[in-house]
């Protein structure tokens, strides 16, 4: 076996610093529990791991001056299922959170290393895309901020740039009237991977929607934020008509490929059926908030 | 290689390992704690369920250096045969397994999961978010999803699980 070294810094400068000074060869762990799999697989074989969790910033979940949500990337599903206030305020990124593994995964897998993965159908991600995520990155050139769905690049890649480290997820404060809500299509009900993932949020004002954004996963090499599906629900009261155009948006959406779990025909129609049915949960939501 | 200290059933136990090392083997190769089983060493079948810093999670898709300084608690931490934690003698009554190999890991989980009810955090079938999650047969189900029994023994385990719930505090 290679020599590996194993690196815990306290602070996000010091990982930022060893990352980078290792170049290609170190790998950030968040929870673990896609890259010891891969590590175990013989897929990777860092020469350094830079663990973040004893980093705070990485590991805190925050109320933002606004009336957001600052959750740090390490931060894992449990902590944030655990939190007295994000699920209520977003159901459907925490149920998205909560369908990653079962609960023994869930008290390590994050939000930061579901993203970074960069699988096309992590389930966290187009929830999070709905939820209208900005991340912020840190690395040897300093702090940046983007849209979570500018993160992934394609299968297994992302556009952080060689040393960068994604810090945090920021949500927006949550107008009265909203509600999210994901749903994913699987061949069973646990510990599967999705066929398609769809996350919707909302908000409404005496039966109108007046914002809507749509995320879709595992129907392109990249999980998409799905522009065409939200406009066609803004100004509506989600009539047969309006629902109708985002379910045809989220098909016409999609680039997925063929496999064993579903054929590019049945994803493409899924997408569109998903749409529906998360936007009815999300309206079900926001007509309550 | 590196120095890890872990508090393993109360008890304070130095380590020197290879970093790659995972808790389940550390418990098992290094302690002989081998109540923590291996069943599919990927994170897929719940075997090696153990409880670090009062969550559960699986002990081999997690590095021992990772625990530094932290709380491990086993199956053996739990009850002796002397001794039995309450879900332990609950499965002995139910018949809450048949060959035994997934058992630790069940009882590790069930006790996590009552804690997790009962502190209110929701799990993904729980339809309100908004309020607590109750002790029904299918809360259950879905929490100990992540625990795989090839005997089938499932329906006895919720039966164990459910009379521990049932108890008073
Ligand atoms: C049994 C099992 C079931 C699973 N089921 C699901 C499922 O249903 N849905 C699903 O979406 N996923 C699933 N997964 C995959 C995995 O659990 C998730 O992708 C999880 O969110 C990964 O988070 P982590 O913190 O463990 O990441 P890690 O394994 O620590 O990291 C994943 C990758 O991201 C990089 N990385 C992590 N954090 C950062 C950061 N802050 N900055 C830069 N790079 C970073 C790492 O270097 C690594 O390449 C499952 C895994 C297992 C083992
Ligand atoms: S041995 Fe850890 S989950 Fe199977
Ligand atoms: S009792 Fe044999 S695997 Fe569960």
């Amino acid at each position: 076996m290679t020599d590996i070294r194993y690196l815990a810094p306290g602070t996000l400068d010091e990982a930022v610093n060893a990352f980078a000074a290792a170049a290609g060869a170190a790998r950030i762990l968040a929870g673990g529990t896609d890259l010891l799999v891969q590590m175990r697989a013989g897929v990777v074989r860092p020469g350094v791991i830079v663990d973040i969790k004893k980093i705070a910033e990485m590991t805190t979940i925050e109320e933002t001056p606004e009336g957001g949500f600052r959750i740090g990337a390490a931060v894992s599903g449990a902590r944030l299922a655990e939190h007295p206030r994000f699920g209520k305020a977003w159901p459907g990124v925490l149920e998205a959170v909560n369908l990653i593994g079962s609960k023994q995964v869930q008290g390590r897998a994050s939000p930061g290393g579901n993203l970074c993965n960069a699988s096309p159908a992590g389930d966290s991600v187009p929830a999070m895309i709905a939820a209208g995520a900005v991340v912020t990155v840190q690395g040897p050139h300093g702090r940046r901020q983007m849209p979570v769905e500018a993160v992934p690049a394609g299968p297994g890649r992302t556009n952080l740039t060689p040393g960068e480290i994604l810090v945090s997820f920021t949500l927006p404060p949550r107008p009265a009237g909203s509600g999210d809500a994901y749903l994913r299509m699987i061949p069973r009900t646990e510990m599967d991977i999705a066929v398609v993932g769809c996350g919707v949020s909302l908000t409404l004002e005496g039966g109108k929607v007046t914002a809507a954004r749509v995320g879709l996963g595992a129907v392109a090499p990249t999980p998409l934020l799905v522009g065409p599906a939200a406009e066609a629900l803004i100004g509506s009261r989600l009539e047969e008509e309006a629902l109708a155009a985002a379910a045809a948006a989220c098909s016409a959406a999609c680039r997925p490929i063929d496999d064993k779990r579903g054929t590019i025909a049945y994803r493409t129609k899924v997408a569109g059926v998903l749409l529906r049915r998360t936007a009815a949960i999300a309206a079900e939501r926001a007509g309550r908030a | 290689m590196s120095r890890v200290t872990l508090r393993v059933n109360g008890e304070e136990r130095s380590l020197e390992l290879d970093p790659r090392t995972t808790l389940l083997d550390a418990l098992r190769e290094q302690l002989q704690l081998t109540g923590s089983k291996k069943g599919c060493d990927h994170g897929q079948c719940g075997a090696c369920t153990v409880m670090v810093e009062g969550r559960r999670i699986y002990s081999c898709l997690t590095l021992a250096v990772m625990h530094d300084g932290e709380a491990v608690t086993t199956i053996e931490g739990l009850g002796r045969p002397d001794a039995l934690h309450p879900m332990q003698a609950a499965f002995v009554k139910h018949d809450g397994y048949q060959c035994g190999y997934c058992t630790p890991g069940q009882i590790c989980a069930s006790v996590a999961t009552l804690q997790e009810i009962e502190a209110g955090i929701p799990s993904h079938v729980t339809a309100d978010l908004t309020a607590a999650p109750q002790l029904t047969a299918e809360e259950i189900r879905e929490r100990m999803s992540g625990n795989i029994c090839r005997c089938g023994a499932y329906s006895n385990i919720v039966e164990a699980i459910t009379e521990v719930a049932g108890r008073p505090a």
